[in-house]
């Protein structure tokens, strides 16, 4: 097998910056050009937080070079939001971005199985995402349908102000992420299976490689559903289909569909939506396992529940959509269905924060900045994850549902958590991908800022959406209830405006680091997985022409009698690891 | 650093659980039936959770103080373990009990509410929801709802016209619209859901009810308010630029009240 691999993989290495740096098919380059995308998007997408929040507080406010929000741009602000937030950042970044780079090298791949259709996918990609810009400029706006898009809002061109050509751009660009997403997903199954170094087993890949390879099979999966959603919602809007719009007025005005369902679209999308939650979060705990036994020097506590559960969330992630219905008019017997099956979904995360616990337990651990953050998503999942069992049972949701309780759960969980993922991963892989260390003091600095920034700004929400404060309200001026909760929102607005800007002691010290950090070994970290025993930044074919043979699991830290308090996966002079496991 | 990453985060949890503790924000008063049984189930959720965040997030801290790396001093190295099947499977078994559990002890309430039908007899308000306002509609002393037709509705008429009645069915002839919800106190109120154009939401805080109103679909739902008073209601699905601005008010009153008023408005009729 590995010959044949060799022949049709091995591609030489390419001459001419354009080959080299753009339309380049080392998984190396598309991983860091999905990472900059990812970079790009998550600054825009918080900048348009920066400017909800500004006018949530003071709606009558004068933006520089924006003018006045009115209620209409406001809605384009947290539908652009969402979207690039959700498609851009937390989909590209782990999965695109640190999944392309380094899934092939922890496996002991010279690439990715297809490297023509990798490339593909991230020019695919970025053009979904010049789409979904360009719908900022076009007549009408943004679309102001939510990132949910939901249906007939989304269906109908005379539903509002960017629900002409700023939604089909929205829907267009959507559909083309989408079929990048799909070509993503087939080739790290692929290479997943049938492209790992010998002796690397299935139960001696990291759990990063773990966390990519299931989120892979969540995105093959759901993906394609929404991709279909889309063109039926294209269909709606321009071939007069009604799938998902009955007989309607707008203004008094015949539509001119009937007999579409609205839930449609809500089963279709969230078939999608929620395993796209776990989409944006399973690489990030796939990484701060990793991390946490790193940094502990201890090996990863219950590698094996911690694979299952992987697999549990990944399995049950499809079954769970519609917790978001449950206000919907959806039968409310299978709400409760749906209900019990979320709270199901909460054991294996459950798990994995006893497991994360149960490694730093008697470690010796190592604070150096991807530790703080994997740290810091610990304590942030925990958060984000008890106010999960409120929102999935049905009775506590009739009042919570669209409340700030929401938005303060998910951002925690899939926003706030992944990212730190993310920073993680990138203080972590940094010296690997660029050859130099990041600035340890800046590095800490925007750890404690951002971690205690997003608490003050995502914890307060949980007691305003208990208030009964609603999202997607572009002014609390109207309703007496939610105008009372003024001074509180003030808070967050101001905690935000901390948070945005320590974003940029990172931005400052990951471009500086490039061309001023301090050189770094091959591993700097003393970790054990494969992309730390070949040089840095690896070479084109990751090994420099070697095939690594890997002998231990992924997690030696600290084996007694060994020499070092670490042991390389391909080290052979200590032994099969996997025959002393039994004893401990 | 073991040190300050322990402050932070137990700084961060004695804040979070002294908000949780002192109930300084909670749900507003509640006026219906069910209030009761929901606001206690929220309350024993906040409880648990609030004990599982506590607990944590206090070994979170304890953890990283207490297992930093001391240098090269400290003779004992890291422990070399790869779990225990034991821990594992007792705080499995643990987590399913008290998710699963806390859920099914829900059950009754959510069947109450949502499963079970309207009481015969409940008092039916139809309620329907256009960008962007509300309407209220009685059925009339004959019981019956009249037609309505989308292709009659105008929102610029208002009342009758927006809603597209059809004034050629003989029992559209008692209806009552209106663009404030009053109700009787202590009777089950039957609402009737629908919208025009896109998806609204029917929220009431103080009655815990909340159900989203979609086109094409006439949703039941039921709750039965126990105080007197006016009670803000607001759209809670996003449904367009005015989203903001669509909410109005709930008046309960009582049942003499409720008949006289709705005696009133049959009369403005003829």
């Amino acid at each position: 097998m590995a010959t044949h691999e060799h022949a049709v993989h091995a591609h030489a290495a390419p001459q001419g910056f354009i080959r080299k740096y753009v339309f380049s098919l080392d998984h190396k380059v598309i991983g860091l050009q999905y990472y900059f995308l990812a970079l790009a998007a998550v600054f825009t997408g918080m900048f348009l937080s920066l400017l909800m929040r500004i006018h949530l507080v003071w709606p009558n406010a004068t933006i520089p070079f924006f003018g006045d929000i009115k209620p209409e741009q406001y809605l384009s602000l947290l539908t652009m939001h969402g979207t690039i937030m959700v498609f851009f950042v937390l989909t590209t970044a782990p999965q695109g971005g640190f999944g392309n780079y380094f899934l092939p090298i922890q496996i002991g791949a010279p690439d990715m199985a297809f490297p023509v259709l990798n490339m593909l996918s991230f020019w695919t990609t970025l053009l979904g995402f010049i789409v979904l810009i360009a719908a900022f400029f076009v007549t009408g706006g943004a679309p102001l349908h939510g990132w949910t898009g939901y249906a007939p809002l989304s269906a109908l061109q005379s539903a509002g102000p960017g629900e002409g050509l700023g939604a089909d751009l929205w829907i267009t660009s959507i559909a083309i992420f989408c079929i990048g997403a799909l070509m993503g997903a087939l080739n790290f199954i692929t290479t997943t299976l049938d492209m790992r170094a010998k002796g690397m087993s299935l139960m001696r890949m990291p759990l990063t490689v773990w966390a990519w390879f299931v989120t892979a099979i969540l995105g093959l999966l759901a993906f394609g559903v929404l991709l279909s959603a889309g063109i039926l919602l294209l269909m709606d809007r321009h071939l007069g289909t009604s799938f998902f719009v009955p007989v309607t007025t707008v203004n008094g005005v015949l539509t001119g569909h009937k007999g579409g369902s609205p839930l449609l679209w809500q089963h279709l999308f969230w078939f999608f939506g929620h395993p796209e939650v776990y989409i944006a979060i399973l690489p990030a705990m796939g990484l701060c396992s990793q991390l946490l036994s790193v940094f502990s020097r201890k090996p990863i506590f219950g590698y094996k529940a911690m694979v299952y559960a992987i697999m549990a969330i990944g399995f049950l992630g499809f079954m769970v959509w519609g917790h978001h219905m449950f206000m919907s008019g959806m039968n409310p017997t299978v709400a409760f269905s749906f209900s019990v099956l979320t709270m199901g979904i909460g054991v294996p995360s459950a798990i994995k924060t006893f497991n994360w616990l149960g490694t730093l337990w008697r470690g010796r651990i190592r604070f150096s900045s991807p530790m703080l953050f994997a740290i810091g998503f610990v304590s942030l999942f925990v958060v984000g994850g008890i106010s999960g069992p409120f929102l999935a049972q049905p009775v506590l949701d009739i009042y919570l549902h669209e409340t700030f309780f929401v938005i303060a759960h998910f951002h925690l969980i899939m926003g706030v958590a992944s990212i730190f993922g993310i920073f993680a991963a990138t203080y972590y892989w940094f010296p690997k991908m660029f050859g130099r260390m990041m600035n340890e003091t800046l590095a800490k600095t925007h750890f404690f800022l951002t971690f205690i920034g997003a608490y003050c700004i995502f914890m307060p929400m949980h007691f305003t959406g208990m208030g009964g404060l609603l999202r997607r309200y572009s002014q609390y001026t109207e309703v007496q209830w939610m105008h009372s909760m003024a001074g509180v929102n003030k808070f967050i607005t101001f905690a935000a405006f901390v948070t945005i800007a320590s974003q940029f002691i990172f931005l400052f010290n990951f471009f500086w680091s490039m061309k001023k950090g301090e050189k770094a070994a091959d591993n700097p970290w003393e970790a054990t997985t494969l992309e730390w025993i070949t040089a840095t930044p690896p070479p084109h074919d990751n090994f420099g022409g070697v095939t690594p043979v890997v002998y231990n699991g992924p997690y030696e830290y600290s084996v007694p009698g060994a020499p070092k308090d670490f042991v390389m996966q391909t080290d052979p002079a200590v032994g099969d690891m996997d025959q002393k496991k039994g004893k401990h | 650093m073991g040190l300050v990453l322990l402050a932070v985060i137990w700084l961060i949890t004695l804040i979070g659980s002294y908000f949780i503790v002192a109930k300084t924000w909670w749900l507003p008063v509640g006026a219906s039936a069910a209030a009761a049984s929901i606001d206690h189930h929220f309350t024993v959720s906040y409880i648990l959770m609030g004990g599982v965040f506590i607990l944590a997030q206090l070994t979170l801290g304890w953890f990283v103080w207490k297992y930093r790396d001391r240098g090269a001093a400290a003779a004992e190295s890291a422990h070399y373990s790869h779990g225990n099947t034991t821990l594992e499977a007792v705080w499995t078994v643990l987590t399913i009990v008290l998710f699963v559990g806390l859920n099914l002890a829900s059950h009754s309430i959510w069947a109450a509410e949502r499963i079970d039908p309207a009481q015969p007899g409940a008092v039916q308000v139809e309620v329907t929801g256009m960008q962007f306002a509300w309407y209220f509609r009685y059925a009339g002393p004959d019981g019956k709802f009249g037609a309505t037709r989308p292709e009659l509705e105008d929102a610029s008429l208002g009342g009758a016209g927006a809603l597209g009645l059809d004034s050629n069915d003989p029992a559209s002839k008692d209806d009552v619209i209106t663009g404030v919800m009053v109700v009787p106190v202590n009777r089950e109120i039957e609402v009737i859901l629908r919208s025009h154009d896109v998806i609204h939401s029917f929220f009431v805080p103080a009655m815990r009810f909340k159900q989203d109103a979609v086109p094409g679909l006439a949703i039941h739902m039921h709750f039965t308010p126990i105080q007197t008073g006016e009670f803000e209601l607001a759209c809670a699905e996003l449904c367009g630029l005015g989203h903001y601005k669509m909410h109005g008010i709930v008046k309960v009153v009582s049942q003499e009240e409720f008949d006289k008023w709705l005696a009133e408005r049959e009369a403005e009729k003829q």
